[in-house]
This record gives C-alpha cells, sequence and structure tokens, in this order.
C-alpha cells in the first residue's frame, strides 16, 4: 500500500471515530468548566442513541433524508431533558456528583432497554434505513490531493462536530457567558459577589453536557452502529471524558484528543496491513491506542489541571 | 445540611431503583409458574448468557428449538413445560442452574461458551440431574455437549465469497480468536481455496464483538484495498460491516461490496450488500437433543457434533441480485453432497488447512 492509499483509510475513519467523542467531550467540558463532574456522559449518550435510534424509525417514511438530522435534534432534547436529573440531584440536593453520575449510567442503560423491549418486544431495534451516509463535500472534494483526504468518502456530522468545537471555544472563552460559567467553575463564592446566579449557571452547564452527549450518542448510533442494543455505547462515554482531560478542559484540545484516540484507533486496525507494522503480533496493535494515549497523558501534555471549584457543591455563604 | 442529607437520599434511591429494575426480569418468569403438582411431563429449560432469548443470535436460536419442541411434544412454557432464565452477568450463571435444576426441570441447557465453569460446578454438585452446554465442551457423565462443525458452515460461505469475488480479493472478520470463530475462520479460507486458489483471503481480528467502531475501520480498509466480499464471526462487531457496505453501496451502486452474515440469515441487515450467510442451527441442535433425552437415549458425557449431515449448520439462500447466482448455487449444492458423503473433509484447525488440498 502507498502512503495515500494508507492516509485514504486512516482519515476518514479518524473522522468518523472522533466525532461521537467530540460532541460528548464537549458536552463534558461545560459542566465541568461550570463545576459539576458528570460521569453520567456514558449514560446521556445511550439516552441520545436511543432516542435517535427510535425517532429514526418512526418517523424515516416522513421526514425522508432529513430524517438523521431531525432525529439527532430528539436526541439532544432527550438528553438534556435526562441531565435535569443530574442537576437536580447534585445542584439543588448538593449529592455527591460522582454518585449521580454512576447512578445516570445504570438508569440509562437499563430505562433504553426496557423500552426498546416495549415498543419492539426485543432486545434490540431493527436497522434504521435512513442513516448518516458517506458523502464527497461538494467542491471542496475537488481540491487535488486535500480534497481525495479530508473531504472525499466522509459524514457530514464530523465536520459539524469540528465545527461545534470551535464554537463553543468561542462561546467559553470570547464571551461574557463564557467567563461567567468558568468562574463559577473556579471560584463559585466570587463569582456569586459579583452577582453572577451560581445554581443557574450550574443548570445551564449541565443541561448543555446532556444536550451534547445526546447528540455524541445519536451520532455514534446513526453513523456507526445504525441499531440500539444493549452493546450498541460501550466505553464511548468514558471514552469521551478521557479526552475532555487529555484535552486539558478546552473545547479546542478536547476535539484534538478526540481525533488522535481515532487516529490512535485507526492505525491500530490498518498497522496489520502496512509493510513495516506487518509482523508485530496483533495484540500489540489493538493495545496501541491505549499505551499511546497513556503515555500522551503523562508525558507530553503536561499538567492537567481541572478547575478548582469541580465537584464541590456550592453552599451559599459557606467559606 | 439537611438539603445534603435529603441528596444523598435521592442518589441512593436513585441507584437501588436501577438495581431492582435490573433484577425485575427474572422475578416475572419464576415467579409466574408456582403451580406445583405432580408432574409427568418431560421439562427442559435453559439459562441464556448476557445476551438474552432475542438477541438475534444463539441465544434466541436456542429458545426458538425449545419452543418448537415444546409445540411438538404439547407442552406449556413454564415450571412444567419448557422455560428460560435470562443472565444478567456473569455472576448469575451458577444461580440460575440451580434454580431451575432445584424446580426439578429433566434438562436444563447452559448457552454459550462462557458458562463451562458454572455449568461443571453445579453439574458436580446435582449428579442427578441432567445438563446439556452448547458452544462448550464439559467432561462430567451428566452433562451432553453441543458443539458445531462452524467450518462446515464456513467452508460453504468460502465456496460462494469465491465464486462471487471478481478482485480475487476476499475479507474475513472475526471477534475474537477464539476456537468458534477459528473454525469459521479455517473453514472459510479452505472454501475459498477449493473454488478459487487464485484468490486472496484478507484476516482480521477486531478483538471484541461488541465495538461496531472496529468492525466498520476493518471493513473500510479491505474494501479500499481491493476486497468485495466480506465474510464476518464477529457478533455486534459486525454492524460496522453492514453499516460500511451499505454506504458504500449508496454511493457506488455499479460496485459490488458483498457480506457474508454468520449465525443467522443476517439478509435484513442490507437487501443489496448480503451475499448469504453461514448458518449455525443451535435450535435444530437443541431440539434434537431435547427429543433424543426425552426417549431416555440422554448422551452423557459425550459430545455432539452437529455439521451439515446433522443439518446443525448450512448456508442461507444466496442474494436474487448476485450476478452468478445459479453458478454459486449449483457449486455449493456439489460441494454439500460431497462433505456429506464423506468424500470431503473440511480441515478445523490451522494445521489442517495447511495440509488441506481439495479434490
Amino acid at each position: 500500500m502507498s502512503l495515500m492509499e494508507i492516509l485514504l483509510i486512516i482519515i476518514p475513519s479518524t473522522l468518523l471515530w472522533a466525532a461521537p467523542l467530540i460532541f460528548t467531550g464537549l458536552g463534558g467540558n461545560f459542566s465541568e468548566r461550570a463545576g459539576v463532574v458528570n460521569i453520567g456522559l456514558e449514560g446521556l449518550m445511550v439516552i441520545g442513541a436511543f432516542t435517535a435510534i427510535v425517532f429514526n424509525l418512526q418517523f424515516d417514511s416522513v421526514l425522508g433524508d432529513a430524517t438523521p438530522w431531525v432525529a439527532l435534534l430528539a436526541a439532544m432534547v432527550a438528553g438534556a431533558i435526562f441531565s435535569i436529573l443530574h442537576a437536580v440531584a447534585s445542584i439543588t440536593f448538593r449529592a455527591d456528583q460522582t454518585v449521580s453520575g454512576v447512578a445516570i449510567n445504570l438508569l440509562s442503560i437499563g430505562l433504553a432497554l426496557f423500552l426498546v423491549k416495549l415498543i419492539y418486544g426485543k432486545g434490540q431495534t431493527d436497522i434504521i434505513q435512513k442513516s448518516f451516509s458517506k458523502i464527497d463535500i461538494p467542491i471542496l472534494s475537488d481540491i487535488p490531493v486535500i480534497g481525495d483526504l479530508f473531504f472525499s468518502n466522509t459524514y457530514y456530522t464530523s465536520y459539524v462536530a469540528i465545527f461545534v468545537a470551535i464554537i463553543v471555544w468561542v462561546i467559553m472563552f470570547k464571551t461574557p457567558f463564557g467567563l461567567r460559567l468558568r468562574a463559577v467553575g473556579e471560584h463559585p463564592m466570587a463569582a456569586d459577589t459579583m452577582g453572577i446566579n451560581v445554581t443557574r449557571m450550574r443548570y445551564i452547564a449541565v443541561i448543555l453536557s446532556g444536550a451534547l452527549g445526546g447528540i455524541g450518542g445519536g451520532v455514534y448510533a446513526q453513523a456507526i452502529s445504525s441499531d440500539f442494543g444493549h452493546a450498541t455505547i460501550s466505553g464511548q462515554g468514558f471514552m469521551a471524558l478521557a479526552a475532555l482531560i487529555f484535552g486539558k478542559w478546552n473545547p479546542l484540545g478536547v476535539m484534538g484528543a478526540a481525533l488522535f484516540f481515532g487516529f490512535a484507533q485507526s492505525l491500530s486496525i490498518i498497522g496489520k496491513s502496512l509493510p513495516f507494522l506487518e509482523n508485530i503480533p496483533s495484540v500489540y496493535l489493538l493495545i496501541a491506542p491505549y499505551v499511546l494515549t497513556i503515555l500522551a497523558l503523562t508525558g507530553f501534555i503536561g499538567r492537567a489541571d481541572a478547575p478548582k471549584a469541580s465537584g464541590v457543591p456550592y453552599i451559599k455563604g459557606k467559606r | 445540611m439537611n438539603k445534603r442529607k435529603f441528596g444523598i437520599a435521592l442518589s441512593t434511591v436513585l441507584i437501588t431503583g436501577t438495581l431492582l429494575a435490573a433484577c425485575g426480569k427474572s422475578d416475572d418468569t419464576t415467579n409466574e409458574t408456582t403451580n406445583g403438582g405432580e408432574k409427568e411431563q418431560f421439562t427442559v429449560a435453559m439459562v441464556t448468557d448476557i445476551g438474552g432469548v432475542d438477541d438475534k443470535s444463539f441465544n434466541q436460536s436456542s429458545w426458538e428449538g425449545l419452543v418448537n419442541f415444546g409445540k411438538e411434544n404439547g407442552l406449556e412454557k413454564g415450571k412444567n413445560g419448557y422455560d428460560y432464565l435470562q443472565s444478567k452477568s456473569d455472576a448469575d450463571y451458577t444461580t440460575n442452574l440451580n434454580t431451575l435444576v432445584r424446580q426439578d426441570f429433566d434438562l436444563v441447557y447452559a448457552i454459550g461458551f462462557l458458562m463451562p465453569a458454572a455449568v461443571e460446578e453445579i453439574a458436580t454438585q446435582q449428579r442427578d440431574a441432567k445438563f446439556a452446554i452448547v458452544d462448550a465442551e464439559v467432561d462430567l457423565p451428566n452433562v451432553a455437549s453441543i458443539l458445531f462443525k462452524e467450518h462446515e458452515a464456513g467452508f460453504l460461505a468460502g465456496i460462494a465469497a469465491a465464486k462471487t469475488t471478481k478482485t480475487n480479493h476476499i475479507g474475513f472478520i472475526g471477534g475474537m480468536e477464539i476456537p468458534v470463530v477459528e473454525r469459521f475462520e479455517v473453514g472459510f479460507i479452505a472454501g475459498v481455496k477449493a473454488a478459487n486458489p487464485g484468490a486472496k483471503v484478507d484476516v482480521q481480528y477486531a478483538g471484541a464483538f461488541d465495538k461496531a467502531e472496529i468492525g466498520n475501520t476493518i471493513a473500510s480498509k479491505m474494501y479500499s484495498s481491493g476486497a468485495d466480499v466480506i465474510f464476518h464471526a464477529a457478533g455486534g462487531t459486525g454492524s460496522g460491516l453492514f453499516k460500511e457496505a451499505n454506504d458504500r453501496k449508496a454511493k457506488n451502486p455499479d460496485q459490488d461490496f458483498w457480506v457474508i452474515g454468520v449465525d443467522r440469515d443476517q439478509a435484513d441487515m442490507g437487501p443489496d450488500v448480503v451475499l448469504t450467510s453461514a448458518l449455525k442451527r443451535v435450535d435444530v441442535a437443541v431440539k434434537d437433543l431435547s427429543t433424543k433425552t426425552k426417549d431416555g437415549q440422554f448422551p452423557g458425557g459425550e459430545i455432539k457434533l452437529y455439521g451439515l449431515a446433522e443439518d446443525g449448520v448450512g448456508l442461507a439462500p444466496i442474494n436474487e441480485k448476485a450476478a452468478s447466482k445459479a453458478d454459486i448455487d449449483a457449486s455449493v449444492q456439489e460441494w454439500i453432497e460431497k462433505i456429506k458423503s464423506g468424500d470431503v473433509k473440511v480441515p478445523e484447525t490451522q494445521e489442517e488447512l495447511k495440509a488441506f488440498s481439495p479434490k
């Protein structure tokens, strides 16, 4: 295989893998920047994936080719609503945020499977007919070399994910809302003194994280698995959490980390066909992404400091 | 401070609620059948692994076998007929097996290669009970082991693939490197070799049965490097393969991107891309063994092998859209005869594959 051929396989699959991680990681970014640890991202992805698939199956005859996008909106709304549970428990009632997040994870998979059984009478759904499919981006794909590498045989969702990451970065670092959000996560008391409603900010952040987590699940289900069952979302939410830390709680960092995970994962699969890697036993290639991640986490990114008030409930007037 | 306590209480309620919900299912199945009384009918039950009886795979297929057996013998679902218990985790296997034995089922099936340890434990304790395990071996006098000749199904899939490919490049995606999947692989390669010695088979294992994205990337790699038929024995990881094939076919309708499914007829996963499926008729085997046991011929301590000759494995109908359907059908039929008559012995291991020469 020539280098070009290898890149033609690796780049689209990196983009495909990274999209759900980027969305979900950005969701975690909102929540943690506001001081609420959201370990329930996995559960929110499950809800998103479930909603997207059910919605897609129900409405594909009416909505036609727009179905996956509308289903993604539905997944977003469902994720947002579900995350309110986490918000209520961990902000209003100051429950331990990790415990509440774990509860979200357990509850969501149980609930989703129960509903699948109830609706379809079996353990997993049928496959959807209208999924996100491979496209060549008009105009851009005609650029020589770059067009073939980055804009052919890929999925719109990957570009939307990158675009959203940039928007989130702008929101978080260039707008008053973003400043308040970060203030609430770093030093809620100071923010409160300046007249920011800490509870309200944290609610907004957690609901945003639910919305983005729902989208992440919806993208995964409609672009990769195309049905929903107990194994559809298996660990992607935690990968997104890792991308968040790897990306140092910065939206662009999260995007980079997710792309890196996708790249490492694709490389480990393609590796077997590369001339200089083909003699390595496949187990080493399969663990490579995780080893690379650990190396990158410990060696290259330096200190990753969480927002100071992350995980700490805010109690007004308490020092 | 009160608020805080309430918060902790709320999270606790959430968690217990979830846990209880998870226990709910197995309660219904055991409680609904509490009518006791003397039983004279032959009764049979099974323990699923974590997939459940509607996993579209071997659990479902086993359950269909039991249901068919029940219907044929006028049994009803429940304690006096046929029943199942679903396992929610690996920890449930022994408990579930024990529960069924204590409910006096005459024959208890354990489904799946994850269960031999649990079966061994319970079968040693309950020496009078009869057990059967699917897809694994347990060497005890009161346990019958059901194994399949996956290599024969793989072989037929290989014939179909070799007759279909135009690029002489064929792919195989495996879930994990366990004997069951390796038998599919070896048989498949032998089949390709037999029908089209010039074709090359690209083999890759995903290392998981539930990672659709890995299946997707492997498929993408194989199709990009020229493969036009890919066979998978990878469970949920295979969904990624179907997705990739469907996407490519939608984009380039003139090109061929064939997929060969596994275990059951997977034609519903993509009418334009599924060439055929290598079938594993767990239902046939379960029904057959139940009937034998009912007639007093329980093959305890033996390994029952189900292959082509016993209808335990097979090949699903070839897709109508395949250009050379007639040719494939004829050639598959010819090899079925040869295998059934014993003229050809399909290799089962890598060593046998090396020595294999189709004549």
